[in-house]
């Protein structure tokens, strides 16, 4: 028998193969999900009994379409992009063999939902500032400290979740990386409220929250390492389908200057076809970025593409208010609410020109990507750094 | 969705380019030849357009020409543009040569493909694509009047003028051209008179030209890339080498972010310059959008990426000694050049059915 990964074909054949013994309209959800984790074809790329075959990457999307045309039931990847995107593959890169065992497999059928215990209201941009605490106490950790920022905490049922165990040594060095126990005690999640009256994100705090050392991901110390890994991970689409033209927020707007001909002024005429333009640019963009993953030539651009992303959300929201004038004046429910995925195009004008200033500051800012850009992509020099031989202790807070 | 990524054999053909603009085509030598009478760099055309054959690109090989597409040809273009090389490529090789392809003319265009002579469209370098209001009337097979600021003008052998009539094709010896001071001044402009001068129609209507000056407006975007990615290159490896305060000035953020943006627009430029060459290659309906896009979006980028150039070389970003005003003077000329950024938002607003207030 071969060991070589099997290819788009045989990919395909093993599809057609577990498509025919597990009839999608006939097999529970979860009893089907559970079969596609076995049979290696939740996603190819991860190895052989952990969901996947070894295949390269790129090989997914094809496989994602055969399920998807086959009416096959979906684990909701919208509903655990935590869990998908960074707790896995931080798992399979630093786990032990148990660890990968007992956490991918309900964590890919959408079993378990994950969420990140990261940032904390002293460590933003400088997650490596940290100060939640966690302290050995035999074979298990104390932790006690606050979380900020976490989205889906409550509905997840674990988190992976960064601490400081040495104060004594420079701050990169002295973190350890957990994955945490959701209903263990001590773990509270109030939510926080955000500008848009809505509440995605929460505070976590965490008292006396005891870890077993077996929850330990990576070395004692190497939590930075870990942590780069979760973040290098970055959710990125790979394959789909190109978006259409527009798509998103330039097409309510485009809609609204068609549909309205008393709101039109020749500055916003201007500013519309601006906005049409550069919204077209970064659809281009985002359509090159996809051909150049799925050739298997990643590049850099995504991290452009966020921040342009962000900067386009931000004018056009911004422009359809005033394209409305007086019902721009109106927002639709200051309620707090407790949305499970962000939709921009169901809530009013107000609510998209709100949500979309977090887009510069969720998943890095904008000026630490600029920072990125300028150091990893340009090779510029990086920021002159005061903290970096200091013990955590000692840096000022 | 085009493919819109660069081909084996489009990476191969940059490279081949760029060690010839490497070696014949320095900024300090392009510096020089504006000080010069000539019009362009004639060694360095026949280099390009003979030796590596690029003139003849997007020419089948049937009518003499490399049957390549205007995929490759934008290719030579983005390392022409990253140079500022003095040469009528733009104008010769994509502008008259769509023109001539248009319109099923065979005779001229293998001169054209084969690097042995240099046609331009007469036509002001603003017009942008659309219908073009001729300012040169024929009678009897003899053409006469005025055009003002033809680019390459005095580069070509043959010009290619729009009438009411059609497009006529007149000697370049038989018209009066008049050397233009250029803001641009590594692709100097004409203005051109004819009094009788002999004629050949080469195209009825309107269509060549239309097409002409879309394709053009196209695969400028591809030219406006290269200038701006140069740019960029040099201002990056600039800031690493200039020292202030005891620092290499590009470590301060004030530098960095702009050149973080910077380059995120050239990635999106990218983008769209391929999107827009993609579509010219293939005969995609959507071909005025994309032209129109490119034309909107990477005017704009490459304008900032020479302005950022000047203004981060500081003192001597501002001298002639240094090559950053040649990227700035090409940069604001090709802003203008086949329409301005507003002229194509112009075009979209009717294209995406966005209409005016």
């Amino acid at each position: 028998m071969s060991t070589a990964p099997p290819d788009a074909d045989e990919l395909s054949r093993r599809v057609e193969e577990f498509l025919a013994a597990h009839d999608p309209s006939a097999t529970e959800p979860l009893e089907f999900l559970r079969a596609r984790f076995d049979a290696g074809l939740a996603w190819v790329h991860y190895p052989e009994g952990l969901g996947g075959l070894g295949a390269p990457r790129a090989l997914q999307p094809a496989v994602d379409r055969l399920f998807a045309k086959a009416g096959a039931p979906t684990n909701h990847p919208e509903r655990n992009g935590i869990g998908l995107g960074m707790a896995a593959p931080t798992i399979l890169a630093f786990g032990t063999e148990e660890q990968k065992r007992r956490f991918l497999r309900p964590l890919w059928t959408g079993e378990e939902l994950w969420c990140q215990l990261f940032s904390e209201p002293g460590a933003g941009s400088d997650l490596a500032a940290l100060a939640t605490r966690a302290v050995r106490d035999g074979d298990r950790w104390i932790v006690n400290g606050q979380k900020v920022w976490t989205s889906m905490a409550h509905e997840a049922r674990w988190a992976i979740l960064v601490t400081r165990t040495d104060p004594d040594v420079p701050k990169h060095r002295g973190m350890t990386y957990f994955v945490c126990d959701m209903t263990a005690p001590g773990v509270e999640v109030r939510p926080l409220r955000q500008i848009t009256g809505e509440a995605e994100f929460n505070e976590v705090f965490l008292t006396d929250v005891a870890i077993p050392d077996e929850h330990r991901l990576g070395d004692v110390g190497q939590g930075w390492q870990v942590s780069t890994t979760t973040l290098m991970n970055e959710r990125v689409a790979i394959g789909g389908a190109a978006a259409p033209r527009e798509s998103g927020m330039i097409g309510v707007v485009a809609g609204l200057w068609r549909d309205r001909p008393e709101l039109r002024t020749p500055g916003l005429h201007d500013a519309v076809l601006r906005a049409w333009v550069e919204t077209e640019a970064a659809r281009l963009t985002g359509e090159r970025l996809r051909q150049q993953l799925t050739a298997g030539q990643p590049g850099p651009e995504g991290s452009g593409a966020k921040l342009a992303f962000a900067k386009l959300n931000q004018e056009v929201s911004g422009l359809e208010l005033e394209l409305l004038g007086d019902e721009g004046l109106r927002y639709d429910d200051w309620t707090m609410r407790r949305p499970t995925e962000v939709d921009f195009t169901r809530r009013s004008p107000g609510y998209r020109y709100l949500r979309a200033k977090g887009n510069s500051i969720e998943g890095g800012t904008s000026e630490i990507l600029r920072n990125i850009i300028a150091e990893r992509v340009l090779g510029l020099p990086g920021e002159i750094r005061v903290d970096k031989d200091v013990a955590w202790k000692d840096l000022p807070k | 969705m085009s493919d819109l990524l660069y081909s084996e054999i489009e990476n191969d053909l940059r490279a081949g380019v760029r060690e010839l603009l490497d070696d014949k085509a320095p900024w300090t030598g392009v510096l020089a030849g504006t000080e010069k009478d000539e019009p362009y760099d004639a060694a360095l055309w026949q280099a390009v357009a003979g030796q590596l054959g690029c003139a003849g690109l997007p020419v089948p090989e049937e009518l003499g020409g490399a049957g390549a597409t205007w995929r490759e040809t934008a290719v030579v273009l983005e390392e022409l543009g990253r140079a500022v090389a003095p040469v009528p490529f733009l104008t010769s090789s994509v502008v008259a040569t769509a023109a001539l392809l248009a319109a099923g003319e065979r005779e001229l265009l293998g001169s054209l493909a084969a690097g042995e002579r240099i046609a331009v469209l007469a036509v002001p370098f603003a017009t942008p694509p659309g219908d073009v209001a001729p300012t040169a009337q024929v009678s009897d097979g003899k053409l006469t009047g005025e055009v003002a600021g033809v680019a390459d003008g005095l580069a070509a052998d043959v010009l290619l003028v729009p009438t009411a009539d059609g497009l006529y094709a007149v000697d370049a010896a038989d018209a009066a051209r008049t050397a233009v001071t250029s803001l641009d001044m590594t692709r100097r402009l004409a203005d051109v008179a004819f009094s009788g001068a002999p004629a050949r129609r080469v195209a009825e209507g309107g269509e060549a030209v239309r097409t002409a000056l879309l394709t053009g407006a196209a695969l400028l975007a591809s030219e406006q890339l290269g200038l701006a990615q140069r740019c960029l290159d040099d201002t990056v490896a600039y800031v690493k080498t200039r020292y202030q305060f005891g620092r290499p000035v590009g470590s301060y953020q004030g530098l960095k972010h702009r050149l973080a943006d910077l380059w995120t627009s050239i990635t999106q430029a990218r983008a769209v310059a391929r999107y827009a060459v993609s579509c010219a290659a293939s005969g995609d309906a959507d071909l005025p959008v994309a032209a129109a896009v490119a034309q909107a979006h990477c005017s704009a980028v490459a304008l900032k990426a020479a302005e950022e150039c000047v203004q981060m070389h500081g003192g001597i970003g501002f001298t002639w000694e240094n090559s950053s005003h040649l990227f700035l003077k090409r940069a604001k000329a090709d802003a203008i050049a086949l329409g301005t950024a507003d002229r194509h938002r112009a075009a979209l607003a009717t294209l995406a059915d966005l209409p005016s207030a």
